[in-house]
Formats: structure tokens, sequence, C-alpha cells
């Protein structure tokens, strides 16, 4: 905000002509400055209450000095056929839950966004259940799909598109509030049908959108569903799990290495597919 | 083209009006109208163009008719049929009718220049043809002969936001035209473009609805064009038509009635 005072007469005849500009007023100045002044306080607060305990701050280099050497060499032997199967469970459980949360999240989307959904009770309704699905962990979503699934790949799954519901609905929904309303009124204009009108006018403009999350969060996902086992739910988490518990370091390196590879591979598949479908 | 165009305007149209406007009014606010009961009849040919200074109700007039912008009073008959009442399906028929083109042509800009054509036909196509890109033989035919006429057959394998303004609204025309629409609406097709493409835009405009004998409502702020294109001008300003004759009518004191103030003349 600009503010402009006329300074008082000082003998200068030009004086009154002269105008000041500041940036900021004198209480904008005073809020901006008490904001850094709880920016600090929140951050020594914070460093005071969580009870770094010093030994153990001090011993650290030496413990994870301890782990890697227990770590080393990876046990490549155990990786056929625990290690692979697990893995490729987790890459199911991603896809199938990428998968299951569109299912979800296309309808939510459409409900939220508010140039295609005019109904103001669905856009809050809708909103809410993403903002909800996100406010929940996939650990935590896990964890409750066990207690109704038991044990298992298919709470893995549910947990993985419960979770990605809040995300992928969200981003949707934004980009289908970005579309122009331009090409949608001329369709309107020549008698399409809201299907149509969504069909040729609005879709045409998401699918780089629509496309670019779908890869981006199967991407997330499969590194998600890698820590899923950890309650539970399958996958590769499962495997780790049980090596961590059994002090098998050796077993644990070479399932870090697993997810490494997978997540890298992922990583290369999706860049590759994006820079097509864009 | 223009000359036999601006040659028959005195001639009375024969074919009875395509279009009559009583009374419409419309308030985006209440008691604040921006269309202040207007009525227009419209011949079934040639082309009446409306100017007036922005903000006047010109594009929000157009709008009224296929009911973009929804009317708060009056009567609108399109050959008979009062639009203003309609609904669902009904408008939906309506409108098919009624063709329109815009400043911005609000292309699909991700379709291809083919597609963006067919879609014109998108009142008429069951949404399963359209789709899996199933349109009827007749109309891809048409589509073609529509693109030739705007003079683009090379691009209809080109998408949309590959082509410059010009060339994007002569696919804006071969779209509305493809609906075969009873009266066709341009609002302010022009002013995106510049001098050369504008008088090019609108000979073809021209050109085709007079060949397919189509009506044609334009917007359009550049009086010179107006005059020349036009049979009929219609000159708004405050929301109220306040010149309605022949180009040849149109005098200075007119268009200072219109646009207020006489420096810019």
């Amino acid at each position: 905000m600009n503010s402009m005072t006329s300074p008082s007469f000082s003998g200068d005849p030009v004086a009154p002509l002269r105008r000041e500009w500041t940036r900021h007023t004198p209480g904008q100045r005073l809020s901006r400055f008490a904001v850094w002044l709880c920016c600090v306080a929140a951050v020594v607060w914070a460093v005071r209450s969580i009870d770094i305990i010093p030994e153990f701050l001090a011993d650290a280099p030496e413990q994870m000095a301890d782990l890697l050497i227990r770590m080393w060499p990876p046990n490549v032997a155990h990786y056929y056929p625990e290690v692979h199967h697990a893995l490729i469970e987790t890459l199911h459980i991603a896809t199938l839950g990428t998968l299951f949360c569109f299912v979800l999240a296309v309808p939510l989307a459409l409900m939220a966004a508010r140039n295609v959904c005019t109904i103001r009770p669905l856009n809050v309704a809708a909103q809410f259940s993403l903002v909800a699905s996100r406010s929940v962990n996939s650990l935590v979503w896990a964890l409750l799909f066990v207690a109704i699934f038991g044990p298992g790949a298919a709470a893995g799954v549910f947990a993985i598109a419960f979770r990605s519901v809040g995300f992928v609905g969200k981003l949707l929904s934004e980009a289908l509030e970005e579309t122009s309303h331009g090409p949608r009124e001329a369709l309107r204009a020549a008698g399409a049908s809201w299907g149509a009108e969504m069909l040729k006018g609005v879709w045409p403009q998401v699918q780089p959108a629509f496309w670019g999350i779908a890869l981006f969060h199967w991407d997330i996902n499969v590194r998600e569903s890698a820590v899923l086992g950890l309650v539970g739910a399958g996958g590769i988490g499962l495997v780790l799990d049980d090596a961590i518990n059994f002090f098998q370091w050796d077993r644990v390196s070479i399932v870090l290495l697993a997810i490494l590879a997978v997540v890298l591979v992922a990583e290369v598949i999706v860049t590759r597919l994006r820079s097509r479908l864009l | 083209m223009s000359a036999t165009l601006t040659a028959a305007a005195p001639t009375a149209n024969n074919l009875g009006n395509a279009l009559e406007i009583r009374g419409l009014v419309k308030e985006y606010a209440a008691g604040k109208p921006v269309l202040k009961g207007i009525d227009l009849s419209v011949a079934a040919e040639g082309i009446t163009a409306i100017i007036g200074p922005s903000g006047t109700g010109k594009s929000t007039l157009l709008r009224c008719i296929n009911r973009l912008v929804e009317p708060t009073r009056g009567e609108i008959r399109l050959r008979g049929t009062e639009l203003t009442g309609l609904r669902g399906k009904e408008l939906r028929l309506a409108r098919r009718r009624i063709g329109m083109v815009f400043q911005e042509y609000n292309l699909v800009e991700r379709l291809t220049v083919m597609e963006n054509v067919l879609s014109g036909r998108l009142g008429y196509v069951p949404l399963w043809r359209a789709w899996l890109r199933k349109y009827p033989e007749a109309d891809i035919q048409r589509a073609f002969m529509l693109l030739d006429a705007v003079g683009l057959p090379e691009h209809a394998t080109r998408r949309a936001d590959a082509l410059s303004g010009g060339q994007r609204q002569r696919v804006g025309i071969a779209r509305a035209l493809m609906q075969r629409p009873e009266i066709l609406l341009a609002d302010e097709p022009t002013s995106s473009l510049d001098p050369r493409t504008a008088v090019e835009v609108l000979e073809l405009l021209a050109r085709l609805t007079a060949a397919e004998n189509v009506p044609v409502i334009i917007n359009i702020h550049n009086v010179e064009l107006a005059k020349r294109y036009a049979r009929r001008i219609v000159g708004m300003s405050g929301g109220s038509v306040i010149f309605d004759g022949p180009p040849e009518d149109l005098r200075t004191h007119h268009l200072q009635a219109i646009y207020g103030g006489e420096d810019w003349l």
C-alpha cells in the first residue's frame, strides 16, 4: 500500500508540492514487525519444548556409522523371492490405489469446482470430504483398513486410494476452475448439452493436468505404499519391518536399495510419459 | 460483394422478420438496468450492425438473444418461437438455431480445427457420437466445405492453438455456420484483429452469410466497417436504441449522440 503525506511548510516555496512516498504506512510497518517477532518467538519456544537429550545428540554420528557398517554389504541373496514378491505387491498396491482414487476423485472434483457445479452446498460438501481425506495420514488410513479388511494388500490399496483422493480431487478441481469459460460458452451457444460441454469444452482443457496429476500421484503412491507394510497393509514395508525387528541390517539395506531402485525407475517412467503427453 | 449488399439495403425485406425483440430489459443488479426496454426487429437477411460505446449493453443484448445472459423482462421471438421462457432441452434446441461468433474466438485450443468446426453440431449429434468422434458423414462433408469456404482447407488437422487470430476467427465463423443457424450473432468479431484481417474476416462473414441466407447481428466498434458492410445501423447509448436506420442516414450528430463528445470526430 502506498501512503502519501504532504510535509509541513518549511520556508521552501515548493515544499507543499513535494509529495512523499513510502511503501508501508506506519501501521503496516508495525504489524510486519509483529509478525517477525511472532516467528522468532515460535522458533525459540519450539526448540525449548522438544527436550533434546544432549548425550543422544552427541552420540548420533557414532550410532549412524555403526548402523551403516552393519548394513554393508547388503544381503543380495535375500532379494529373491521374498523382497522381489513384496516389491511387486507394493507396485500393485500403488497402481490399484491410484486407479481407485481416481474413481472417487473425479466426481468429487466435478462437485467441488465452482464453475462446474453451481450448487453451493455440494461444493462445500465435496471440498470438506477432500480436506477430510487429506487430514488423515496414509498410515492411519492403513490402520483403519487393516481393522476392516484384515492385514494384507487390500487394506493397502484402500489406504492409498483414500489418502490420494484428497490431493488428486483438490488438484483436479483447481484445474477445472482454471479452465477458460469462452469455449464452454461457445458450445453452450451452439446448443450443446451439459455433457457435451464438459466433454468437448472442458475435458480438452484439463486433459494435460489430469494426466500430469495421475502420473505424479502414481509416483507418490509407489513411495507411500512402501511403508504401509509397517502397519500390516501389505507390500515391501512388511519385509522391512521384519528385518528391522530382527536386527537383520544387511536385509534392511537390500530392501532400502530395492525401494530406491523402484522409485528411480518410476521417476524416469513418469518423466518420459509426461513429456510425451503434455 | 459489399457493394451489392449495401445497394440492396433500401429494399424492404419480403421474408418477414427473423427476430423480434419487445421491451427487453436486463438488470444485473436490481433497479440498475443495463438494457432499458429494447425494441428491435431484425429482417431475415442482411447484416445489422449495433454500434455504441463500451459498457452500453451491446454484448448483453446479443447474449440475451441466445440466453447466455438471462433477460429480466421482455420478449424475444425467433421466427415465432418465444425464447425467453425456454428451459432445458427446449432451450438447447432453440440455441442450435442461433449461431454465435465471439471476440476472443472461443475455440477449444487443444482440439483440431476440424473438431472445432464439428463442435458446431454438438446441439444435433448425440453425446456418444461426439465422444467417439463419429460425426455423421454429412456433417464432416459440410465441415470440409466450410473450411474451404473460409480459406483453411489445409488446416483441418492442425490444432486450433497453432492458428493466427484471423485464422481462428475464420474457424469460429465456420463453426457457427456448421449449425445451419437461422440467425448469426457476432459479438465484436473483429476487435481482436489487425485492420486488414478485420476487413478480410468481415468480408468473409458477409459473403458466407449472404450465400446461406443467414441474417447477422453484429456488435462492432469500427463505425466505418459497420457502414461498409451493414444494411442497417443500430446505435445504442446508455442501454437504449437512439439511432436505427440505413448507414447513409448516420450523421455526425448521431455519432455525437451515441458516443458523446465531439473532439474525437
